[in-house]
Parts: structure tokens; C-alpha cells; sequence
């Protein structure tokens, strides 16, 4: 039997400007409703390999992420159950495919995969930004990401309601890494750093 | 220039060249590009990280008490040791001295990370190397079963286990869903191990990601979430109460008791299944003796797992700490992370800009401004899409740390070696090493070799995970004599602060040596800089033409076959590479996993 009804987890890393887009729709989601004991929020960062065991313990599983569809940027792209590790096995899907395709093919292979699965994915605009945040028009489908989510949580009959008050103390990603903190204490455009190696990042983002 | 000799090593880039593109299994840019001669022996090597981090850039001007959230991020496998050593250099820069509760649990959440990245190197990043999965079709599960029991009693071993393990591989084999294992030299001939060791790596390769789960909860309890636990500047972020009253959410017996049953099963898991796996994988590659590179010459850790609190000599730390240069092994020497003269990195291979490139850089006084041109007479390709790197020029992110102008090799064989050198201090790495190599009939120059690397891993988890039981017990004897301090807050307010201080902090993550050099003026951060065991282990060519350590390491290997560099990839791999984790970013080749082309 498994422990974690829901894990409703965003993946990606939060300095490279859109990267940080699954990690933010779980902060959102956890700043807005809140849910029973057996759902977590978790903030899976760039953990690969790491974050099966919670993939394992999960009935139902969402993950948010940003995802290379070569699409215009903020477009969003819902894979479900059976589609889920075949779509991130195509060629130049996922930013993260490698790591978490992975980690779906081992949970397979394990005999342990959620019973259901919802990968919501968005296109980035920008990636090479190290210390940056969300573009605009990734931030913009935060709330539309959410309630992608929200539609297959109410699915499967997982009940969570509206916060009334803010989220007290460590929100899901510790308050340092919060995106507001985040963004107000970012360096000057002169200070930080604004481009890395042209191989991977003009590849991957359309310029 | 086509052929010269440094540190003991002839290098000619004459012959035929291989480039392997990424070399890690899971994730990060790493190249390698090699000439081999006409036997296909590696008689030069190239290694170069393609992903720049900058995080030294970006916590300029932030609060150094946040600075761990942010390096904790650097890395996706990492985590905790990042944020450890981060807490550590702000508590050196503003003299903050830790609870001795605060300093045990540390070592115990590090040896949990130890242990746990030991274990998952080993079966899925590094077993891989030596073990043919789909040769674990073909396997006997009876034969297997035998095998198993011959070399430990761990309980799961029956025929009936193994074959349902591998109808279960069979399956996921024939739906072409290979995930983790696509892209393998499977059927390779550098493959030696018979069908059923095969099959009995793979189960337990199964059974080890499995084991995760128990790992990771040590974290959960001291770090009040994971992945990605809470940490502290001036002890750990926990409160701890054995009566049970008081705030919520602090650590009790019962969840210490927990704590304690991780830990011994952890040990059990370690002893029974990963180690006996280790040598009986390695007793049928005892002929491979390639891949020692640096490791018989220069070796160092800066040592971890104090074993009282705020004394980092090398006396109180239950890791070895010290250098070893022109193979010296009965010279241990104390290094000095705030020598100027002492640790320094070199960008003349690298695409950074100094303002004089003949000369390193200490970290506190580092310039991190990258200078990306890929050129050179050899060089082949554009800057977007690199055919051929050009060694002669720049040609990594990666900077080249030396240590008193050596290039050194970090990580778990350094540690090995220098605990074996030192048994009055180490008596129990002298006796496993020992053990192992009488198991193995080896002579202890076999250390110095990829499997040797290997294998030193797996000794030091076992070290670890005992060493992990004895800060347990230290911690338990600690709270029952009434102290229960976990933080220091005397400094906490930046008002207590002197106007400038500096500091450094440094742990031993699971891969080698990591440092973080920090800089504090009007309560901000003005610098910080890491050095990361990959960039020791992944250094480039310096001024001087001195290689890094997986170059030489790859030297005067032959490869079975040129179009599969298995062989690379092994020697690679025993080092525990960790590069661009700082990202996911995809190269366009997506989830190819190693490209290779031959020249």
C-alpha cells in the first residue's frame, strides 16, 4: 500500500529563469490551497535519481516542469498516465527528460509506478539567465497550470480547499528562496552573470 | 606540438581521436576527446566541463546567512553538502562556534548523504560499467541463487527471487522501453562477468534504489524536509526534546528511535549487499588495471566528520585530512585553505578572463568573468557546435585548481589512501583496505587503479555507515546528559557583526574535496567562490601543461573497441563526476546519453 495518495511535485532548477517554472507552480499551489495529510508538496529541484523514492510511494502523481516542445513560449502541453514516460522519451522533449525520464523508467521497472500521472509542462521563453527568475509569459500560466492540476485532483476525488490565511512560516521552498525574496535580492544586471555556453542554451530556446 | 612529457605521463596527439559527448549517465556536460595510437591506447587526453556555473556571480550583495539555499541549488545530488559547507564558511568568517548537538547531527546527516550517494553511484551510475544487463537474461536463477549465498547471507536470495527479477528485466527489456539502460555497450567484450553475477548486480541494483527510501528519511527528521533540507548558520534548524513537551515538531526519542533503525539497517544493507557485490564484481576484473592517473602521485582531502564540535584540525576529523605529493606516501601534508600561496586556480585553458593568466587566483581573492572562444590551430567546428577542441588553447568552464602548483586528485581513494598511510589515527581503513585487497590477492599498488577507486568507495561507506552508528550513540549519550542545544544565535543579528570578515568552510562531499571561500562587507556578501571536487578531478591543462586528474587517469588505457569507449566511461564514472548540475538544460542531442565519434 502506498503512503502518499498525492505528491504533487515540480522539477526543474530555480536559477536558471524558466527552469524554476515547476518549482514555482508548487509554491503557487501551496500558497493558495491546502490539502490533507496524505498529499505532498514537494519542490524536487534537479534531484534526478533521488526523487524516486517519493515517486514510488505515490497513489497519484502531478508534476509540474518546464518542457522544450519547441513551441511558443508559455504554451502548455498536459501528458497523462501512459503518456507520460513516452512523451518525455522523445528526442529534445523535457529539459530534465534524462534525469526524470529516468526516474519513471525505474519506477517501471520496479512494478511501482503511480496509478495515475499528469505531467504539465510549459514552454520556456528564456533559460539563460542564471539568477533570474520566471519570463512574463511563463509566469503567466501559473494559475492556468494550477488548474490543469486541480482538474485531475478533483478527479480523483482528493479534496483540498482555498487557504483563508497566508501560508505561516517555511512555505514549501523556505522563505530565502521564495520568488519574491528571490527576485528583490538579485544583483545588478552588471554583477550577474547573463549567459553561459551558447551550445546548449541558443539550442534550446528559438531564439 | 605534438608530444610531451608531465607528471610522468607521455602525451602525443598524433593518433587517431575519439570524442565521447556527454560522458554521465544521468546528467551534467561532460566531454572527453582522446588520440588513441595504432592499438587503440589512449596516448592523450582532453577533459572538459561544457556548462558554466555562476554562482559566485549571483550571491553577490545577499544575506550570507541565506547564502546555503542558494548553493544547494548548485547541485541536484549534492544538496546537503553544499548548504554544510556554506553554513561552515559564514560561521568561520563571523567566528560563530556550534553546539556540540548541532556539530553531531551534521555529521550525521553527512555520513547519511555518504552513504546513500556511495550506494546510488555505485548501482546505477558505475555498476553498469562492469555488469552486461542483458547478459542477466540469459542467467541461471538457481546458479545465481548459489552465487548469492556463496558470497552472503543477506536474506534475499532464492532462485525464485532472482527469476522473478528477471522475467520482470525481461519484460521491460522487450517493450524497447529501456530507459535507464538504453545506450549500454551491452555484449561488449570488455564485459567479463558471467550471466548470473550479472543477473544477481541487477536485482540488487533494484534493490538498492528501493533502499533509498529508508535513506532519505534521516534527512526528513533532521532537516525538517527533503529533498532539500533546512539548514542553519550557527547550529542546525531543529529543536530536540526528549520529554516530549514543549514546541511542536521538535525531535523526540521515538523519532530518534527511528533514526537509529535507518542507521542499522543501513549497515546491514552496506555490509551485506553492496560490499560483497564490490568484490565479487571486482574479483573478475582483477587484470584491468588501468585508470590510476594522479592517484599514486598527488592525492588530498581537507577531511570531514569532526569529531567534537568547531575543531576542523586534522587530529579531531573522523575523514583524513592532507595532501600527498610525488607519491610520498609517507608524507602526509597539512594543507592550509587560507594560504594564499597554497590552493590557487589557473584559467589558461579555461574560457574565463584574469588579468595575468600566468598566474592563479586564491578563492578569496577569485574572478569569476567568463571568456568563451573556442579556437586553436586544431580547433574544428563553430562556436555553437565544438567537433574538436583544441587543448593548446582554452577549452573547458572547468578552472584548474592546483594545490602548491600540483594538480591533485579528490575523493574517495584520496581519503582511502591517506586513512591507510595514517593507521594509528585510521585503524579501521587500514584493516577493510587490508581485508579487501588479502580477499582480492592484490597488492596495494592495485589502489591506484579505476577499480581501485571503486573499491575505495565502497570501503569508506562502510566506514561511514559505522562511523554513522558511533555519532548516533554520541549524540543519544549527549542528550541524556542533559544538553540539548542545537543553535547558536548569540551572532545571528548582522548588527553583531564586524564591518568585513572572511572565512572558508569545507566538507568532503562524497566526490572530494568541496570549499566555499566567503567574503562579508556591511553585512553582504562582497565574493564567494566554490571549488567543487569536479573541478579538481575535471581540471584542465594549467600554464605549466600539467594535466587534471581524469586526463590522466584515461592515459595509456587500450580500448577494446574505439567506437565504444566503454573503457572511458568506466574510468570516468569511478570518479563520481558531478558538472552542470547547477542545470538541466538539454544539449540538442536530447536524451542521447554518450555520443561518440571517431576521427
Amino acid at each position: 500500500m502506498k503512503n502518499t495518495r498525492l505528491l504533487i511535485l515540480g522539477i526543474g532548477n530555480i536559477l536558471w529563469a524558466d527552469e524554476g517554472f515547476g518549482v514555482r507552480c508548487v509554491e503557487a499551489m501551496n500558497a493558495a490551497y491546502q490539502f490533507g495529510d496524505d498529499v505532498t508538496l514537494m519542490d524536487g529541484g534537479t534531484q534526478g535519481l533521488y526523487l524516486l523514492p517519493y515517486i514510488v510511494d505515490a497513489h497519484r502523481l502531478v508534476i509540474f516542469d518546464a518542457v522544450d516542445y519547441g513551441k511558443k513560449p508559455g504554451e502548455m502541453v498536459i501528458a497523462k498516465d501512459d503518456e507520460v514516460p513516452r512523451f518525455m522519451g522523445v528526442k529534445k522533449m523535457s529539459l530534465h527528460q534524462t534525469g526524470f525520464q529516468e526516474v519513471i523508467a525505474c519506477a517501471s521497472l520496479a512494478g511501482k509506478l503511480p496509478e495515475s500521472m499528469v505531467l504539465i509542462g510549459v514552454q520556456p521563453e528564456h533559460l539563460e539567465d542564471f539568477g533570474g527568475s520566471l519570463r512574463n509569459s511563463v509566469k503567466a500560466r501559473i494559475p492556468a497550470a494550477l488548474n490543469v492540476a486541480l482538474e485531475s485532483i478533483r478527479q480523483w476525488n482528493i479534496p483540498y480547499s482555498p487557504r483563508t490565511t497566508p501560508v505561516r512560516g517555511r512555505c514549501v521552498n523556505g522563505d530565502v528562496l521564495d520568488m519574491k525574496n528571490y527576485e528583490a535580492g538579485r544583483p545588478s544586471a552588471e554583477l550577474a552573470c547573463r549567459f553561459g555556453d551558447e551550445r546548449f542554451l541558443s539550442g534550446s530556446v528559438e531564439a | 606540438m605534438s608530444a610531451y612529457e608531465t607528471q610522468g605521463f607521455k602525451l602525443d596527439n598524433s593518433g587517431k581521436r575519439v570524442v565521447v559527448d556527454p560522458v554521465c549517465r544521468i546528467e551534467g556536460h561532460l566531454r572527453v576527446e582522446v588520440n588513441l595510437d595504432g592499438n587503440n591506447v589512449i596516448r592523450n587526453a582532453v577533459s572538459t566541463g561544457t556548462m558554466w556555473r555562476g554562482l559566485e556571480v549571483i550571491l553577490k550583495g545577499r544575506d550570507p546567512r541565506d547564502a546555503w539555499a542558494f548553493t544547494e541549488r548548485i547541485c541536484g545530488v549534492c544538496t546537503g553538502t553544499h548548504a554544510l559547507t556554506s553554513v561552515r564558511a559564514v560561521e568561520n568568517a563571523l567566528s560563530i562556534q556550534i553546539p556540540e548537538n548541532a556539530n553531531t547531527i551534521r555529521n550525521i546527516m553527512q555520513l547519511n548523504l555518504y552513504v546513500h550517494d556511495h550506494l546510488v553511484h555505485f548501482y546505477h551510475l558505475h555498476a553498469l560499467d562492469w555488469v552486461d544487463v542483458v547478459s542477466a537474461l540469459k542467467a541461471d536463477p538457481r546458479k545465481t541463487s548459489e552465487l548469492a549465498q556463496s558470497i552472503s547471507d543477506w536474506p534475499l536470495s532464492s532462485p525464485g527471487y532472482f527469476r522473478d527479477v528477471q522475467n520482470r528485466l525481461k519484460k521491460f527489456v522487450e517493450s524497447g522501453q529501456l530507459g535507464p539502460f538504453a545506450n549500454g555497450y551491452w555484449g561488449s567484450p570488455a564485459y567479463k562477468l558471467p550471466p548470473e553475477a550479472n543477473l544477481m548486480a541487477v536485482t540488487h541494483y533494484l534493490e538498492a534504489l528501493d533502499f533509498q527510501k529508508e535513506i532519505v528519511k534521516v534527512h526528513t527528521i533532521f532537516g525538517g524536509k527533503n529533498p532539500h533540507p533546512n539548514w542553519l548558520v550557527g547550529g542546525v534548524p531543529c529543536a530536540i526534546n526528549m520529554n516530549d513537551v514543549g514546541a511542536v515538531g521538535a525531535i523526540n526519542m521515538e523519532r530518534l528511535n527511528l533514526v537509529k533503525g535507518i542507521i542499522d539497517r543501513t549497515r546491514e544493507f552496506v555490509e551485506k549487499v553492496y560490499v560483497p557485490d564490490l568484490l565479487a564484481i571486482a574479483s573478475f576484473y582483477k587484470d584491468w588495471t588501468f585508470g590510476g592517473g594522479l592517484s599514486s602521485r598527488n592525492i588530498m582531502s581537507y577531511g570531514d566528520i569532526p569529531g567534537v564540535a568547531n575543531d576542523y584540525s586534522a587530529a579531531n576529523l573522523l575523514l583524513p585530512r592532507g595532501a600527498i605529493i610525488n607519491g610520498d606516501l609517507g608524507h602526509v601534508q597539512e594543507i592550509d585553505l587560507r594560504n594564499p600561496d597554497e590552493i590557487q586556480e589557473f584559467v589558461s585553458h579555461s574560457w574565463y578572463k584574469y588579468a595575468d593568466e600566468s598566474k592563479g587566483l586564491h578563492p578569496w581573492d577569485g574572478v569569476t568573468e567568463p571568456n568563451y572562444h573556442p579556437e586553436g590551430p586544431n580547433f574544428k567546428g563553430t562556436r555553437t557546435k565544438i567537433e574538436q577542441l583544441d587543448e593548446s588553447a582554452k577549452y573547458s568552464w572547468i578552472k584548474a585548481p592546483r594545490w602548491k602548483g600540483n594538480a591533485m586528485e579528490v575523493g574517495p581513494l584520496s581519503r582511502m589512501v591517506l586513512g591507510y598511510v595514517q593507521p594509528r589515527q585510521f585503524p579501521f581503513i587500514k584493516e577493510t583496505i587490508d581485508s579487501v585487497l588479502h580477499q582480492l590477492d592484490l597488492p596495494v599498488t592495485a589502489l591506484f587503479s579505476t577499480l581501485g577507486r571503486t573499491a575505495a568507495r565502497g570501503i569508506e561507506t562502510l566506514y561511514c555507515a559505522k562511523l554513522q552508528e558511533e555519532q548516533f550513540d554520541k549524540l543519544i549519550a549527549n542528550l541524556k546528559a542533559g544538553d540539548s542545544a542545537t543553535a547558536n544565535v548569540e551572532k545571528w543579528e548582522p548588527a553583531t557583526w564586524p564591518g568585513e570578515a572572511k572565512g572558508v568552510g569545507f566538507t568532503e562531499a562524497p566526490r572530494g574535496s568541496l570549499g566555499h571561500w566567503v567574503k562579508i562587507r556591511d553585512t553582504k556578501i562582497e565574493n564567494y567562490q566554490c571549488v567543487v571536487p569536479t573541478t579538481w578531478n575535471g581540471s584542465p591543462r594549467d600554464p605549466k601543461g600539467q594535466i587534471g586528474a581524469f586526463e590522466a587517469a584515461l592515459m595509456n588505457t587500450p580500448l577494446a573497441r574505439a567506437d565504444q569507449p566503454l573503457e572511458i566511461l568506466r574510468t570516468l564514472h569511478s570518479f563520481d563526476p558531478c558538472l552542470a548540475c547547477s542545470t538541466h538544460v538539454m544539449s540538442p542531442e536530447g536524451q542521447e546519453l554518450s555520443k561518440v565519434t571517431v576521427r
